[in-house]
């Protein structure tokens, strides 16, 4: 009894192999080749079913560019070659990280433009904070005497 | 002064939102540019779909301006727009070629024996090769193709007199007279 349901158990637990080997498979000689199909459909995005990468997808075409990917990198084309003969097919709009051009620049530069907006506030809140700090003191010329009056006489109290 | 005008930033920034935003609303963000626009119609070998041992190729395209229409029996959108495609090719004299995808051929004969050939040519391409090739994402597509096999235009989805009068016919024409 308890050896059946321990039996059942396992068997249970190796489900989710048995259904991972029935999707499709492609195959690499090296894990490194491998990974790198991987990496390449997942930044490949869909055309169909946007807003999804082909590996993802379950549309024909999503498929259709798995195998490409495949095909192209079994022949030993370089992750650039893959990605210029779906673009060169589909466009631009299968990139998520589309290339770097002057359409692009804007896009590409938002990050660093917005740290250096950040950088300028920071500073400029430095600089202000500094300039106060010897004219505007907030102590009268005699008030001030009066306070290093009353510390000297505490140092000598002690 | 200069404390006033920093204030504005905000409202600068909200208003540039705002125009960026509304200048998008109304797109359909599913119809994209075809990538081979200006470019030759890929390089491909297919057999016709009526006769299996006849094998066209690229060039069929030169010499006079096409429209070719990307179609399967399966897709029921083509079936929206085969009456139209059939009335282009008789009553406006067009020429079209019909790209047969990812079909079955007994299936594609029928219907066309059912509905009538609109194509002055088909291809069959029951693996998708050539769909591939031209970035086909989603049947019906009609390509506007010049008279020397160049892509000029993509149409995605259903072709009706609206899209012909309004789109396809202009691009037509202009390439029509070009070449």
């Amino acid at each position: 009894m308890l050896m059946g349901r321990i039996l059942f158990a396992v068997w249970v637990l190796l489900l989710p192999l048995a259904a991972s080997a029935t999707s499709e498979v492609y195959p690499f000689d090296t894990a490194a080749d491998q990974e790198r199909f991987r990496t390449l459909i997942s930044e490949l995005r869909c055309p169909k079913c946007q807003n999804q990468n082909i590996a993802d997808s379950n549309a024909p075409i999503a498929k259709d560019m798995r195998d490409e990917v495949y095909r192209m990198l079994r022949q030993g084309a370089t992750n650039q070659q893959v990605t210029d003969a779906l673009v060169g097919r589909f466009g631009e709009f299968v990139l998520y990280k589309p290339g770097f051009d002057e359409r692009t620049a804007l896009l590409w530069a938002t990050p660093l433009i917005a740290v250096l907006g950040g950088v300028l506030v920071v500073i400029g809140i430095v600089i202000r904070g500094r300039r106060r700090d010897p004219s505007e003191s907030s102590l009268s010329d005699a008030e001030r005497r009066r306070a290093e009056q009353l510390l000297e006489d505490r140092d000598d109290g002690a | 002064m200069m404390r006033r005008v920093l204030l504005f930033i905000p409202v600068v920034l909200a208003v540039a939102l705002g125009i960026v935003l509304f200048a998008g609303i109304g797109k359909d963000p599913t119809h994209l540019e075809s990538a081979l626009i200006g470019k030759p119609v890929p390089v491909f070998e297919l057999a016709d779909l009526q006769d299996p041992d006849t094998i066209h190729r690229d060039d069929i395209f030169v010499g006079e301006v096409s429209l070719l229409n990307v179609w399967g029996t399966w897709c029921p959108a083509c079936r929206d727009e085969h009456d139209d495609l059939v009335w282009l090719a008789r009553d406006e004299g067009v020429r079209i070629v019909g790209l047969n995808y990812k079909d079955n051929r007994d299936l594609a004969l029928e219907w066309l024996d059912s509905l009538g050939n609109p194509y002055a040519l088909s291809l069959y391409d029951p693996q998708g090769r050539l769909g591939f090739d031209l970035g086909v994402y989603g049947a019906p597509e009609t390509y506007v193709i010049d008279a020397e096999g160049v892509v000029r235009f993509r149409h995605v989805g259903v072709v009706t007199p609206q899209v012909w009068q309004q789109t396809l016919q202009p691009l037509v024409e202009r390439y029509g007279k070009g070449g």
